[in-house]
């Protein structure tokens, strides 16, 4: 049941998704969901629904992955979906029922706001099954680099988020193991009202939240043992080049970006 | 099944189980797969096997954590699935110890954390107060340390508190899984010790799931050895072991008095290879000094 959560998760494969350079896939990310939030009409959305497909095709990720992936923020996309329904001022009313009312422009709205909301979810999935974790904080890492200059402590950060990706199976693990062992002393977890649940969960919190603590600290006495005293002067086991692939890509993404941003006056 | 004259009775009985995890995807595999084999009340059961081999999975099918995805589980000759509402009744009944149980302490002092399972069954009052001292007395736990914070105590005694813990709810069976992991040798022998008193004291069942050949050898009635998801054979330590060259083409260690006398053997020496304990085997060579073979 917890191991189900689709977080970051990686499909390793070797298709030309996943030997794209990481940082051209963050780049991609970023063009598709500049483009996604400056798409106006049908023809746009048509453009970026293709490209999602395609995408989809080449990296061979199952498309029951992405959809399983959605499941979660269903609550979100459905509360988006009929705010913007019921509560879209628009010239013609399609529905009036009341105080909910259905203009024209509000169901037009509610449904590219659906498809906008699921492609950008999808969009990023695909990313992250495609890179492995460590791949894509170093790309991100390389990519930030430049903000060094102002002082941002990319390095630390991209350290800190490899580290949190890295251990979240580890703690989901653990939170079912801790949970089967006070299930066994009778624990309940599901029966009772909100309060009771909560407290429910203490004997569960406790003891993760200082196994947390435990595998952090050994973690950092594990890291100092090695002589890690963070970015300065750190070389890489695996660098980062741009391959012709990556420049391909890249330009096929600015291509598609740049026909939304045309097709945008247009109100396509 | 009798022992020493007595019938006992079979308190659990496991019937074609099969637990398959991940069942439709590519990832299916069956981690315990038609097992049969009852516990008799009152016995020492030891489940011996590879990592991989369903250990784990079997265990959680004892206390209900696992429903099976077919096969049974009976509890005094009852299916503990036939009304899922009531499995938390069949968690006290099977107490069920993790490996490494003493990461899941999280009370305030050691007292609240051994009454944690107690009072999830409903106990109160004086009755509670027994239960709880009674199980701190069978591990070893000071009554002065009863009201220490269990995060203070050292790595050992969390383990003690964690099995207390389990044993405060009076289960009749009582599972344990690898209970000596990690400790060290003395460690080890010191909560042998205090396990195989409350066998002794409580007359109740216990299953003592572990890898170490020799530990399973010098303290439980019977044996279950489990190989990729089966039961490879059951049996009285002294019939497991008579089987060592079995267990060996298993992948399976055996006691290393069994391999001693293994060697024995081979060089010529007429011993019984099923000797498991080091006091067998001193009477075995004792016998063979005196000239005569006693098998």
């Amino acid at each position: 049941m917890l191991k189900d959560i689709t977080l970051g998760q990686y499909f390793p494969g070797d298709t030309v998704a996943h030997r794209l350079d990481p940082r051209t896939k963050i780049l991609l990310v970023t063009f598709y969901i500049i483009a996604l939030f400056c798409a106006k009409g049908a023809v746009s959305y048509g453009l970026l629904a293709l490209t999602l497909a395609v995408c989809v095709r080449i990296s061979r990720v199952g498309l029951h992955a992405l959809v399983r992936g959605l499941k979660p923020v269903l609550f979100i996309i459905l509360f988006t979906g009929i705010l913007n329904l019921f509560f879209t001022p628009g010239e013609r009313y399609l529905v009036e029922w009341g105080v909910l009312r259905i203009s024209d422009t509000g169901l037009r709205n509610a449904i590219f706001m659906v498809i906008r909301i699921m492609l950008l979810i999808m969009g990023t999935f695909l990313m992250t099954y495609t890179t492995s974790p460590i791949s894509l904080t170093d790309g991100l890492e390389r990519l930030l680099n430049g903000l060094k200059k102002i002082h941002v402590p990319v390095h630390e950060l991209a350290m800190m988020m490899s580290i949190a990706l890295r251990f979240i199976p580890t703690l989901i693990e653990e939170t079912d193991k801790i949970m089967s062992a006070q299930k066994a002393r009778g624990a309940d977890f599901e029966s009772g009202g909100l309060v009771q649940k909560a407290r429910a969960l203490i004997p569960v919190l406790v003891p993760l939240f200082i196994s947390a603590f435990r595998r952090a600290d050994e973690l950092a006495t594990a890291m100092e043992c090695r002589c890690y005293h963070g970015g300065e002067g750190r070389t890489k086991l695996h660098v980062l080049h741009y391959a012709a692939r990556d420049w391909a890509a890249l330009a096929l993404g600015a291509a598609i970006l740049v026909g939304v941003l045309a097709l945008r006056p247009l109100g396509l | 099944m009798t022992r020493g004259g007595e019938t006992l009775e079979p308190i659990l009985q496991i019937q074609h189980l099969t637990h398959t995890y991940s069942a439709g995807t590519p990832f299916q595999r069956s981690a315990v797969e038609d097992m049969s084999f009852d516990v008799y009340d009152g016995e020492f059961l030891g489940i011996i096997g590879h990592t991989g081999s369903g250990k784990s999975t079997l265990i959680q099918h004892l206390n209900g954590l696992l429903r099976p995805t077919s096969g049974r589980v009976l509890l005094h000759g009852k299916d503990i699935w036939a009304e899922p509402k009531k499995i938390r009744s069949v968690r006290f009944q099977v107490g069920l110890v993790f490996q490494y149980p003493e990461y899941q302490l999280f009370e305030e002092t050691v007292y609240k954390d051994i009454a944690f399972g107690p009072t999830n069954q409903g106990k109160t009052g004086e009755e509670l107060d027994r239960c709880v001292r009674e199980a701190a007395r069978l591990v070893g736990i000071r009554d002065d340390q009863l009201d220490r914070s269990p995060f203070e105590l050292s790595g050992g005694q969390k383990r003690r508190v964690a099995l207390a813990g389990v044993m405060a709810m009076e289960p009749q069976v009582l599972v344990l899984d690898e209970p000596t992991a990690g400790l060290d040798p003395a460690g080890r022998e010191n909560l042998m010790a205090n396990i195989r008193d409350y066998h002794r004291n409580k007359r109740r069942t216990i299953i003592l799931v572990s890898h170490s050949m020799d530990e399973i050898a010098q303290n439980v009635d019977r044996i279950l050895v489990l190989k990729s998801a089966h039961v490879l054979m059951s049996g009285t330590p002294a019939e497991v072991f008579a089987r060592a060259d079995e267990l060996l083409t298993a992948g399976l260690d055996v006691p290393q008095v069994t391999r001693i006398a293994m060697r024995m053997r081979e060089k010529g020496l007429p011993i019984n290879p099923a000797v498991y304990t080091v006091q067998a085997l001193e009477r075995e060579l004792l016998a063979l000094r005196k000239g005569g073979a006693a098998c």
